[in-house]
Formats: C-alpha cells, structure tokens, sequence
C-alpha cells in the first residue's frame, strides 16, 4: 500500500475535523450550527472508514455505518425538529466575542498538539498524529460547551467531544469492537434522554436557554 | 467449586437483568416494590457465594479480593436500600408526588443500576468497565429526574452533563492506556484486560501512562464527586428520591472511586510512570476542605449530607494518595464505614422529610421529641458520619490522621483542619434539628420500617468497638495489593 498516500489521507481527514470544530465555535443561528455538526459527523465517518481500510480493520466499518446513521441522518434530522417545534430557531447568543473564542481554540489545539506529540514519541505515527487531532477535537468540544448557554448547544458540543473520542478509538490499531459499539450506544441513549430533556425543560421553564435555569437557582440556592 | 462461583458471577449480573425486565411488565407497585427486595436479596445471596467459591478470571470479569469485599457491600446496602425504598415510595403514591407509571418506571431503573454497578465491579476489562459506569451514570440521571419538578430537572441535566463529561474524559483515558499496552500486549482484547495489563505494566511507554491517568482520575473523578468536579453532586442528592441519594452517596461514589484505584494500582506497577499518590492527595484535600466550609451555610438536609458524601470522599481518596499499608487499610475501613453511615442517614432523613413535608433544616426542630425512633437514628448517624467514638468512621479517620502524622505531619495539619470543620457544622446542625424546640409542624407517627437503619447503625457501631479478626486480615491483605 502507498504509506504516504493513507498518511496524508487520514491526516487531511482528521484536520478537516478540527476545521469543522472551528465552524462550530462561530455559528450564531441554531440551524446552522446543526448542519455544522452534521458535516463534523460526515467528516468523522470518512475518517473512520479510510481508517477501517488502511488498517484492514473491518470492524471500523460497522462504527463508521453507526455514525453516518445516528450523527450524519438522525441525531441532526431529530435536532432540527426539536427546534422547529420549540420554534427556536433564533440567533445565538454567545460568551465572550467570536474572535476571542477563536483565539482560545486556536490555543488549545496548540496545546493538544504539544502534549499529545512528546508522550506518543515511540507510537506508530499514524496513531500518533490521529490522536493529537482528537485531542483538539475533545477540547474543542469542551470550549463550545463552555461558550454556549442553549441547551441544544450544549447538546451539540457534548456530541462534537464525543466525535473527538470515536476519532481516538479509531485511530488505536485493533481497539477491540466493543468499546465502539459502545460509543454508538452510548449516543443512542443520550438522544433519547436529551429527548425528554428539551421538552421538559420547555415546558417547566418555557425556555431552552440554560440561564432561565441558573436565574431560577440562584433564587433557591441553600 | 469454580462452576458454583461461575454461578454466582452470573447471577450477580442476570438477576437483577432479569429482575428489570419483569418489572417492566409488572404494573402494581406493591407486587414491584416485593419483586425488587426479592431481586436484590438474590443478588446478595450471589455475592455471598463468591466468598466460598471464586470463579477463574477471564477477559472479560474478574474477581479478586479487592472487588469482592466491595461487591458484597455494594449487594447489601442495595439490598437494604430497597426495603427503605419499598416503605418510602408508598407514601410518595399516597402523597401523589409519584404516579405508578414513574414508579414502575423507578423500579426497573433500580435493578438495572444494581446490574451496571454490579458489571462495573465484576469488568476485567477497562472498556467494560467504562461501558458500566457509564451505564450507571445515565441510570441516575433518569432517576434524579424523576419527580419532574423544576428543581430536579434542573438537578438531572446538570449531573447530566457533568456526568457526561466526565465520562468521556474517562473514554479519552482508557484509550490512551491501550495506546500504551498495545506495542507491548498486541493488538486486541488481551490489552484491555486489567490483570494482564498489571503483570506488563513496566514496559508500557511512561509518559502515556501518565497522561491516561490524569483523563482517568479527572473523570471517574468527577463521577466520584472530588472538587472542583463535584457541582452536580449536592443538586442531584437533593433532588432525586431519598433512596437515590443513599444509593448515589453509598454506593456509586464507590464504584467511581474504585474505577480510580484500579488504575492507581496500573501506574504504581510501572516505576517510570508519575506517582498518582500526590495528585489523590490534592485532590482529596481540596475535597475535604471545600466541603468542610460548605457544609457550614447549608439549609436543605439533603444538601448537608450530600456535602459530607463529598468530605468523605475526599478523606478516601486522600488516604489511598498516601498509599501504604495503613493508610490504604484505613480507606477501605472508611469505604465500608462512609457507605454504611451515609446510606443509615439517608434512611432516616429520607422519613423525616415525608413526614415533615420539607428538606429545610430550619423548619426541622426538635425531632428526637416528636419522632424519638427516627430522631435518635439521626443523632447516631450524624455522631458517626462526623466521626466520634465509639463508631466505625471514627476508627478509620483515626487510622488515616496517625498515619498521615507518622510520614507527613505537615499534611496532617489541613487534614485535620477539614474533619474538625465539618465535625463542627454536622454537630451544631444536630443539635438545632434533634434538640431544638419543637415547632408546629406536622407531628403525626410515622409508618416506617426503621430496621435498614438500625442495621446499618449496628453494623458500623460493631466495627467501631470490634473488627473481627478475618475481616482484618482480609483489609491488610487488599492494603497490600493496593501498594
């Protein structure tokens, strides 16, 4: 096999994730930031798959299916009928300026690149490369969770985190399958219960945004 | 011998399964609430078993000293939570603050949370284990959730996220920690077996180890309640139902931390890894101290207790940082001792509440007057969860105080710092609650079965006057495991 095209191809793939997660950072209308993600999953199920056929893993193939059903099909589909029935579908507000946040993502890949890169010296380079991409890719996820209020927002960083992580497994040579199905799995789950959330939320706080929930706190604290 | 104990392992997993399926279809909740008693004794029964006769470990479940004991106490307290449970939601359905589809609803989650918890103590497997704590995780968030009120809602998605979090931090660790097994294991599930890893565990690459561990520590950490990860753990033990609370506080707290141990013991076998003793030690320093002050301004009993649940696990994790084998002995004392005292309060505040009508400790005054059996319970589990003689807590904080003064005085100081805090708060909040002047409040007799509490009150006042001689040696053997 050509060892510098499957290189350059899982490396282009893996950029392009935290490409998408700088898309992320800046979105300002919900809807968009829901086609955002959903372009971070397509770019995530590429990723798994080109990793599925240097590796001749064909296991991968089955997550790289899992993802492209739930986070490229539903989970966006799914989102995009929450807010249209909350009729949410308004202008983001967002902590601190776009270039601000910008900056901070810029260094916290930065910093994922300089932590992951030392650490992994003796690790085949293709792991090693992969997983400083997820790395920032993780932390990226965590900044959006930060910077957002809404919870559908939230929702979507916690699941561009999650990204990262099934970018990671794969990325570790022969990771045995159960820890994959598990991550589809596990995003099921939280679909269904971020389900039942977004619309009880609503309808106690007539609002998804997460500082209706912290006003009502600080009123009952202790 | 090996087929019983493959017996016994199996039932500690598809009983309660089993159980959580039948109580989808059951639609009483008398019937339900006999159904999850009976599972849980089974399952304790099965855990039992596992003293006699230990199954071989495989790559997926193991059984060794250091998870059994915990696997016993974790079947037992589940079983005497649901004989609490059992009395305490049929007052929640008389008081209409439950309907029976969310009781039929909490019952099948129990089980299946006994199952994940049970799963994450049996794993071999890291990823096994991650998948069980993960499980339990979404688990509780359901049942924190359950009232449906503002307050839990808000309490549930905050623990929700946090949680969530919290446990991919955990994913990105164990991936990284079979990053480091795998140029030396190969590829494949032998390089996510825990014993095997541990008998290779020198030759992994150490910087990876050491970046695995911080993701790890900090993410069971959070699941663990450890400041500055702990914001969900007050809001969800306030508002979920009372034997959530003992069940989160006694036992899965437990298992989070158990997660952390486990991994402890991976580093400790390479010796060009980071020591994990000093980065526990901060952590549970910082735990114990920040909870010591919250303590202090607390109004909602529930909140007070779920801020000792974070002192002590402070104190826990702190005693394992120190490792050694005295230090060790006294945090699996005081594992067994917090799970024990916290679930007998719990009980008891949980009854308190029903009768009063609210969690506010200001409006709950005098209570050893109007309710003597439930009052004086209290008074015994609050003299034992802040650590006095003649209990069980008290000797295990005083085995981590002597050792800690023997190696590091100078830790010693804030460690004593922070016992003495909450000791104080927990005291004066007492004596307001237990001796105060009785106000107007509603004073009728409770229908409750105090005997979960008095079990467990009796167990922990029986390890503080005398530990018997097995159980012992069956600590200092684990301490000794656990480096």
């Amino acid at each position: 096999m050509l060892h510098g095209l499957a290189f350059d191809v899982a490396h282009l793939l893996a950029g392009g994730m935290v490409i998408a997660s700088f898309l992320l950072l800046y979105q300002d209308r919900l809807s968009a930031l829901i086609n955002v993600f959903a372009l971070h999953s397509l770019v995530l199920v590429l990723a798994v798959a080109w990793q599925a056929f240097i590796q001749e893993a064909h296991h991968l193939y089955v997550t790289a299916g899992i993802a492209l059903v739930f986070k490229v099909l539903i989970i966006p589909t799914a989102l995009h009928r929450i807010i249209r029935r909350l009729g949410i579908h308004r202008t983001l507000e967002v902590v601190g300026g776009v270039g601000l946040n910008m900056l901070a993502g810029a260094a916290l890949v930065a910093l994922a690149i300089l932590v992951m890169l030392p650490v992994t010296a003796t690790a085949d380079p293709l792991a090693r490369e992969d997983l400083a991409f997820a790395l920032a890719v993780v932390l990226l996820g965590l900044l959006l969770m930060v910077i957002r209020h809404n919870a559908v927002s939230l929702v979507i960083g916690f699941m561009s985190l999650e990204n990262g992580l099934v970018l990671a497994a794969a990325g570790a040579r022969g990771m045995p399958l159960a820890v994959e199905i598990s991550i589809a799995f596990s995003v099921l789950i939280a679909l269904i219960v971020i389900g039942i959330f977004l619309f009880r939320i609503r309808e106690r706080f007539d609002s998804v945004d997460m500082q209706a929930m912290d006003a009502f706190r600080e009123k009952r604290r202790r | 011998m090996n087929d019983l104990g493959f017996l016994a392992v199996t039932a500690l997993l598809a009983v309660p399964a089993a159980a959580a399926l039948l109580l989808v279809l059951l639609s009483g909740y008398r019937l339900g609430a006999r159904l999850n008693v009976g599972a849980s004794l089974l399952s304790l029964l099965a855990a039992a078993i596992l003293f006699g006769a230990r199954p071989e470990a495989n790559l997926y479940l193991r059984v060794d000293d250091f998870n059994l004991y915990l696997i016993v106490l974790n079947n037992l307290v589940s079983f005497t939570t649901s004989l609490f449970s059992a009395s305490y939601i049929a007052h929640e359905l008389e008081t209409g603050r439950l309907t029976p589809t969310y009781l039929r609803f909490y019952h099948v989650m129990y089980q299946a949370l006994i199952f994940a918890m049970n799963l994450a103590l049996l794993a071999n497997n890291i990823g096994l284990l991650w998948v069980a704590i993960e499980l339990a995780t979404l688990i509780t968030v359901l049942m924190v959730g359950l009232y449906r009120t503002r307050a839990a809602l808000e309490a549930a998605w905050k623990y929700f996220i946090l949680g969530s979090l919290g446990i991919a931090l955990a994913l990105f660790g164990t991936i990284l920690v079979y990053l480091a097994a795998q140029p030396t294991m190969g590829e494949g599930l032998p390089a996510m077996a825990w014993d095997r890893l541990l008998t290779r565990a020198d030759a992994f690459e150490p910087a990876l180890l050491n970046l695995a561990f911080v993701f790890l520590l900090l993410g069971y950490g959070t699941k663990a309640g450890l400041v500055p990860l702990h914001a969900w753990l007050p809001d969800a033990h306030a508002e979920g139902p009372t034997p959530i609370s003992a069940i989160l506080s006694g036992l899965l707290l437990n298992v989070a931390l158990y997660a952390v141990l486990r991994f402890k013991m991976l580093m400790a076998a390479n010796p060009a890894a980071l020591a994990p003793g000093p980065l526990m030690v901060g952590l549970g320093l910082l735990s114990l101290l920040f909870a010591g002050l919250m303590l202090y301004r607390r109004g909602d009993i529930k909140r007070l207790f779920a801020y000792s649940s974070i002192e002590h696990m402070g104190i826990i994790t702190f005693a394992f940082g120190m490792g050694g084998p005295l230090a060790n002995f006294a945090g699996l004392l005081h594992m067994t001792m917090h799970s024990l005292t916290k679930s007998a309060i719990f009980f008891a505040v949980g009854h308190i509440s029903q009768v009063k009508g609210t969690q506010r400790i200001s409006t709950l005054r005098g209570l050893t007057v109007t309710h003597p059996v439930l009052g004086w319970g209290l008074v015994a589990g609050v003299i034992a969860i802040a650590g006095m003689p003649p209990f069980g807590v008290f000797m295990s904080e005083f085995l981590v105080v002597s050792s800690t003064f023997a190696r590091q005085p100078l830790l010693a100081l804030p460690l004593v710092l922070g016992l003495l805090l909450a000791f104080g708060t927990l005291l004066w909040r007492l004596n307001g609650m237990a001796f105060g002047k009785p106000d107007s409040g509603p004073t009728a007799p409770v229908q409750a079965s105090t005997l979960p509490m008095m079990t467990h009150l009796a167990l922990v006042f029986v390890a503080g006057v005398w530990l018997p001689g097995p159980l012992v040696a069956w600590f200092h053997h684990v301490a000794i495991l656990l480096g």
